[in-house]
């Protein structure tokens, strides 16, 4: 009974958090978009008994889902935004591995401060933290005031996909960093040691053992990185231009804009499917992880 | 007992007492008001006021649409009002508890009407152009001092646009407003609702499109007042607080507000009561409120907008109600045009321009 308890909860959570969310976005993306409120129609009449239901059933079909096939901005919106999380999660990778190493090789009684310095921006809201790289990066911003001390000329980086890689690596560098650290600072020094008795150079011995040993770490860095930020709203709409294209933008066009609400939870709903995969290679990777420890 | 009774009733009504402390929520949009006669409504009513703001109709729709968003006041622009009370989204207004409706101007009472058939569901907060912000300096600088600024071929040549984009230029992004304004500077019906004629836009916008830096509807009011930018195509009041700001802060910045004279959008902003607000005395005291004629000036005195407030016009500053500008003359305002909103097959087909415009896809 205990047992059963403690199982209830978490699948309790994920009923109310995921699950019925998810089937009420799914009812919408099955409606057809009409003028009231709320703009889309049928409902699904739960008062009028079993007939609400069936009348539900009888009014459905999938053209908002053909339809997302018709027109290439859908496709194009969701590669573009597969590319752009990719990208930043590989640079997040290449910033946040030596800043996780460097923690890790720290000494043990400055550890507990970097871990906190880390952490430290969560303190502040994300929205205050993207408009501050609003203040940076724009035209007469720090950045090239800075510049133009010693005699370069501007840059323009606000309002292109350079700053959105910028506003990404930055608000998600924490989440790369801490897995990282944690593999990096369990790892046993003394193989090192071994490694360079036996004739590796400290690159290779790197690349040979302490590498392979962070793996999970930098596995789960990645995917808490890439995931995310796919849908990634915020930054692209407030550091990114006008043709940044991105998945997130492009449902809070169809919602917003077209007040198509079916059409808008059909978009969310591919959103997810093609979410589905990196989640569901995340969670074997959680779990190998677990069962290697 | 009794004792414990009696302060547990007493509790009660104290509690009930806090429960019904009177407010009412606002939802306007950002720099809109001047927040003075926040606290002055505050005080000489002694309701609570909650003052929300946003920068978007579409924003301001989905919630309305959304039902249930719990505010009391809210202000659409007309074209976009239109749907929603056809929605069924407002509530009538009670003239009885409107007294300050006599202080309201007909002249824009008779074009309201056009959205809001007799005024029924709605009054006038503020309205206004959609024109071009200019950097006097830096545009005189790119284009000479005979730079075509009264007019759409400004920012719809691409002769002019690539020189301008040297140094900046943003346009609103809000299709409703840039597209009535690209058929205009192409001699087609501005309020055209005929997809093709619609499409011819996209040609257009897409030989300017290289020079535009950005597309937003609120970030111009600083770009343009510290310089940033030197063209903006965006709401009248808008760039006149930018010109304000850019006096104020003394940066040798000089702004300028032009209706283009081939004709501008006239648009009104409504205030209106959502059908499910939960404090509808409160909001039509709120109303009555705004609708005072000297309040109403300082509104206008503050944003730089005109109001359809007749009775407010002798409190208005000179800057104000002397400003063609603003309060344009008569033959200016009968260049105006005024927008009806487009039917949603229509709309998907202007938003999907839109997205092409804006990100080439």
């Amino acid at each position: 009974m205990r047992r059963f308890a403690l199982i209830a909860v978490p699948y309790l959570w994920l009923l109310a958090l995921f699950l019925v969310p998810f089937l009420i976005v799914l009812k919408i993306s099955l409606s057809d978009i009409a003028l009231s409120i709320p703009p889309y129609a049928p409902t699904l009449d739960l008062s009028a008994g079993w007939e609400g239901v069936r009348s539900f059933f009888a009014g459905l079909d999938f053209e908002n889902f053909v339809f997302l096939t018709q027109d290439d901005l859908y496709w194009k919106a969701y590669l573009s935004s597969v590319w752009i999380a990719a990208v930043s999660t590989v640079i997040t990778l290449l910033v946040g591995y030596p800043i996780a190493y460097g923690m890790a090789r720290a000494a043990p009684e400055w550890r507990p401060t970097l871990l906190m310095l880390v952490i430290l921006p969560f303190w502040t809201s994300f929205l205050i933290r993207v408009y501050s790289w609003m203040g940076i990066l724009a035209n007469e911003g720090f950045l090239n005031m800075v510049l133009g001390w010693f005699g370069i000329p501007p840059l323009q980086i606000l309002a292109t996909n350079t700053a959105v890689y910028i506003g990404i690596v930055y608000t998600y560098l924490p989440f790369m960093i801490l897995p990282i650290y944690a593999t990096l600072e369990r790892m046993d020094e003394s193989l090192l040691e071994a490694a360079e008795d036996l004739g590796c150079s400290r690159l290779t011995a790197f690349w040979l053992v302490t590498f392979p040993l962070s793996r999970g770490g930098v596995i789960a860095g990645c995917f808490l990185v890439f995931i995310p930020a796919i849908g990634e709203f915020v930054i692209p709409s407030l550091l990114g231009g006008s043709d940044t294209l991105m998945i997130g933008k492009v449902l809070w066009e169809e919602f917003f804009s077209n007040r198509d609400w079916p059409v808008a939870s059909a978009v969310a709903i591919v959103l997810l499917l093609i979410l589905i995969v990196p989640i569901v290679l995340f969670q074997r990777n959680e779990q190998k992880q677990r069962e290697a420890a | 007992m009794t004792t414990k009774l009696m302060t547990l009733t007493a509790a009660c009504a104290l509690l009930a007492g806090a429960a019904a402390a009177q407010e009412v929520r606002v939802y306007n949009w950002s720099d809109y008001i001047d927040e003075d006669l926040l606290t002055k409504f505050e005080e000489e009513t002694g309701i609570d006021l909650i003052y929300d703001v946003y920068d978007s109709n579409e924003v301001l729709e989905t919630k309305i649409l959304a039902g249930n968003s719990g505010y009391d006041v809210v202000v659409p622009t007309g074209s976009f009002m239109s749907r929603q009370i056809e929605a069924g989204a407002y509530q009538k207004l009670d003239p009885s508890k409107l007294p300050n409706l006599e202080n309201m101007w007909d002249l824009i009472r008779e074009r309201t009407a056009s959205v809001d058939p007799d005024n029924a569901y709605s009054v006038n907060y503020m309205w206004g152009t959609t024109g071009i912000g200019i950097n006097v300096d830096k545009v005189r600088e790119v284009l000479g001092e005979d730079a075509p600024v009264d007019s759409l071929s400004l920012i719809f040549e691409p002769e002019n646009m690539e020189k301008l984009a040297e140094c900046g230029v943003y346009f609103l992004d809000a299709p409703t407003e840039v597209i009535p304004a690209a058929l205009k500077f192409l001699g087609e019906d501005p309020n055209s609702k005929d997809a093709e004629v619609i499409e011819k836009t996209g040609p257009v916008m897409a030989e300017i499109r290289p020079y535009i830096s950005k597309f937003h509807s609120s970030e111009y009011i600083n770009a343009l007042a510290n310089g940033e930018i030197c063209v903006a195509f965006g709401w009248s009041g808008d760039i006149l607080q930018a010109r304000d700001r850019a006096a104020e802060a003394d940066n040798g910045v000089t702004i300028e507000y032009h209706i283009p004279k081939e004709g501008a959008l006239m648009w009104f902003d409504q205030m209106a009561i959502p059908a499910d607000a939960p404090n509808v005395e409160e909001a039509h005291t709120f109303l009555n409120f705004i609708m005072d004629a000297q309040n109403m000036a300082q509104a206008s005195n503050y944003v730089y907008y005109a109001n359809g407030n007749e009775a407010s016009q002798e409190f208005l500053n000179e800057d104000v109600i002397g400003d063609s500008a603003i309060y344009p003359d008569e033959a200016t305002l009968e260049n105006l045009y005024t927008f009806t909103p487009y039917d949603p097959r229509l709309q998907r087909t202007v938003t999907r321009l839109w997205t092409s415009i804006k990100s080439g896809v």
